[in-house]
């Protein structure tokens, strides 16, 4: 029976632009009066590569049979100038990540992942431990502006030098772990109290500006004898720029990171509103390549959201010679797994929204220095799921590859891509689906 | 840049002229110096502004640059004396990790940068950022050191003869600074400390290590270290950060 004595009410409306999450956030801040840290990269929705898609093979292009014809997937990285460039046979690597902010069974697992893989790891900003080294066949070596735990020996044993000059996090900031990731072991790697805040460095501490960073990386070629390749990794702001710079500078390799890709702990608001996504940021960092003719001279590597093949595939088709992955690491290893759900609800959280990281108190033991937690994560398991993940994404992109008739994955081309949106077609530079038309350069 | 793919092989190692020869070429032969090695006194001629001068040495030798070296003479030192007899570009000694760099001129920006042992001297001024993140280093500077020297520093000793520019010190970490004339100011979480018996012993034995025993009166120096109020981040330091 309908109540009619008292009026129809409309339901409660939440504000488009004070929703639940700001409005929480603002209470946070007015409870606590600092910014809110955080793991993890970018939560806002970007254009990103589920807004572009292959076209495939039809009349006028022929496929290549699945699974009969040979689609290859390697990659060389370093040929400019390292007389010992690094060769993977897969063209996905995974990101530079810390010993502090990881574990060291997560360090060592990536290692063993990756490896078993025929691909790369790379250090983060607290050295090189020697279980990561022992375990990975390839190992880049971050030169970071903390400089934490950088040595020599450590440079001439590894494989590849990555110059880090931003990340896509966080383009123009330096890392932060809080006091409870800074265990004795962490803390003697970076020559630091136990216990306190650190605060990396944003700026190199002897280098400005592309001028000194060609000198920079001459010393670094000079010390380990012109055998190492040395890649550049910038956050995605100004790609065109950057990229030009760096190849001016004289990397071997261009990394490239979007806004998308995972910190251990950075402000809120860093992570969301600084930088670029990186759908917005490889055409103009290989045009800035090919303007220069060293296209495929000097590689390029993008990372920042990519979790599948699909997602290298459509990288690989705007240019990128390599793609590289963090976060998907990470959760192939066990983060944010269901399974610790309980636990998460204990911190306030849920499994796949956990991002806590800087606390240390991560259930699936992967971002924490806490031995209790670390022993959850079983190196050999880990590495053994980030190796299937591994090769699931090179199976998933040389599915895609071989409908579009490549003989190699680094055989797709834009010409592959359309895009579904306005705004992704503009970013990529394809077309919008069904339309000639590429947003900003004309057409119909 | 260029790649040079086929080294100049020396001839001998006693002295180099870079005028003649590649800087390539006495680094590699430089790296080549084993424990083994009879090699312990290298001169090298012309350098003219090389950059990575003698960088990343590995052996107990003694290489004498005999003019001015470019940005990161010496960078990521081990074990090896280098003496530079002119001036320094950006970096000299950077992330050294052990033996003992002299520079008898001055040295620009970023002066034992990051270094992690050894011992730093330079007898006239250092630039700005002189000891930046420096990490166990001595450093003693006989002239004045420039701007923003210190920063972050996590450990190690600082030691000068003059003046220090502006922000001293700037978020310092463990690292510890003696001075003996003025401090334009001081950065961020930097304070003068009161000096002690075991910090005049420090500063003896430091001077004693780079050659300076009795160059000046140990009691001259004032000390300056963390205050170690900004190691945890809170609400009421927002200001400083």
């Amino acid at each position: 029976m309908t109540d009619h004595s008292r009026p129809p009410r409309t339901l409660p409306r939440f504000s488009a632009t004070f929703d639940p999450h700001t409005l929480s956030e603002i209470r946070r801040a007015a409870a606590t009066g600092i910014y809110d840290i955080r793991g993890g990269g970018a939560k806002r929705k970007v254009p990103h590569f589920d807004d572009l898609l292959f076209l495939g093979a039809s009349i006028s292009r022929y496929p290549l049979e699945g699974y009969r014809e040979r689609c290859g997937t390697d990659v060389v990285l370093g040929g400019r100038f390292a007389s010992k460039p690094v060769t993977l046979k897969i063209p996905v690597t995974i990101a530079g990540m810390s010993f502090g902010s990881l574990s060291a069974e997560a360090k060592e697992a990536l290692g063993r992942g990756a490896t078993l893989a025929g691909t790369s790891t790379t250090t983060g900003d607290g050295g090189m431990t020697a279980e990561e080294r022992g375990h990975s066949s390839i190992l880049v070596y971050q030169y970071l502006p903390s400089r934490y735990g950088m040595n020599p020996d450590d440079l001439r044993r590894a494989d590849a030098i990555e110059v880090v000059v931003g990340q896509g996090a966080k383009p123009g900031g330096g890392g932060m772990l809080l006091g409870q990731k800074i265990s004795p072991r962490v803390a003697a790697m970076r020559t630091l109290p136990e216990g306190i805040d650190q605060r990396s460095a944003c700026r190199h501490p002897d280098w400005t500006g592309p001028d000194d960073l060609a000198i920079k990386i001459a010393e670094l070629r000079e010390i380990t004898d012109w055998e190492k390749p040395i890649y550049v990794k910038v956050g995605a702001s100004r790609p065109y720029y950057d990229t030009a710079l760096a190849v001016k500078s004289g990397a071997d390799v261009v990394v490239l990171d979007g806004m998308q890709g995972g910190t251990a702990a950075t402000q809120d608001v860093f992570i969301e509103h600084v930088g670029i996504p990186i759908l917005a940021a490889i055409r103009p960092a290989v045009k800035a390549l090919q303007d220069l003719g060293m296209h495929r001279t000097v590689q390029l590597v993008v990372s920042g959201g990519i979790r599948s093949g699909a997602d290298m595939a459509k990288a690989l088709a705007m240019g990128a010679d390599a793609v590289s992955i963090g976060t998907a690491a990470l959760v192939a290893l066990g983060d944010n797994d269901p399974r610790y759900e309980a636990e998460y609800q204990a911190l306030g959280t849920t499994a796949g929204a956990y991002d806590d990281w800087h606390e240390g108190n991560d259930p699936a033991g992967i971002t924490t220095q806490n031995p209790e937690l670390a022993r959850r994560l079983d190196p050999v398991a880990g590495g053994r799921r980030l190796a299937n993940f591994l090769s699931v994404m090179t199976l998933e992109c040389q599915t895609i590859a071989r409908a579009a008739g490549k003989s190699h994955v680094h055989n797709l081309e834009p010409e592959d891509l359309v895009a579904l949106t306005v705004e992704a077609a503009a970013m990529a530079g394809v077309p919008l689906a069904g339309t000639s038309w590429i947003p900003g350069q004309g057409g119909t | 840049m260029t790649s040079l793919a086929h080294p100049v092989a020396l001839e001998s190692l006693d002295e180099v002229d870079l005028a003649a020869v590649p800087l390539r070429a006495l680094n590699r032969a430089l790296h080549a110096l084993g424990p083994g090695s009879n090699h312990r006194h290298v001169r090298v001629l012309n350098p003219r502004g090389a950059h990575a001068l003698a960088a990343g040495l590995d052996a107990e030798v003694t290489v004498e640059v005999h003019g001015n070296a470019g940005y990161y003479c010496a960078g990521m030192n081990s074990k090896a004396t280098v003496i530079v007899h002119g001036s320094a570009g950006v970096g000299v000694a950077e992330n050294m990790m052990s033996g003992f760099v002299h520079v008898t001129g001055d040295a620009s920006q970023s002066a034992g940068a990051t270094a992690h042992g050894g011992i730093l001297r330079i007898d006239g001024n250092a630039s700005a950022r002189c000891g930046i993140s420096m990490k166990g280093v001595d450093i003693v500077v006989k002239g004045s050191v420039g701007p923003m020297s210190a920063f972050m520093a996590q450990a190690g000793t600082l030691l000068v003869f003059g003046d220090a520019g502006e922000a001293l010190g700037d978020s310092l970490y463990e690292a510890r600074l003696y001075v003996r004339g003025g401090v334009a100011s001081l950065g961020a979480d930097c304070v003068e400390k009161p000096m002690e018996d075991r910090h005049l012993a420090e500063i003896h034995e430091k001077l004693a290590a780079a050659g300076l025993a009795g160059e000046v009166d140990v009691t001259s120096f004032r000390r300056y270290g963390s205050a170690r109020a900004l190691y945890h981040f809170h609400v009421d330091n927002a200001s400083a950060y």
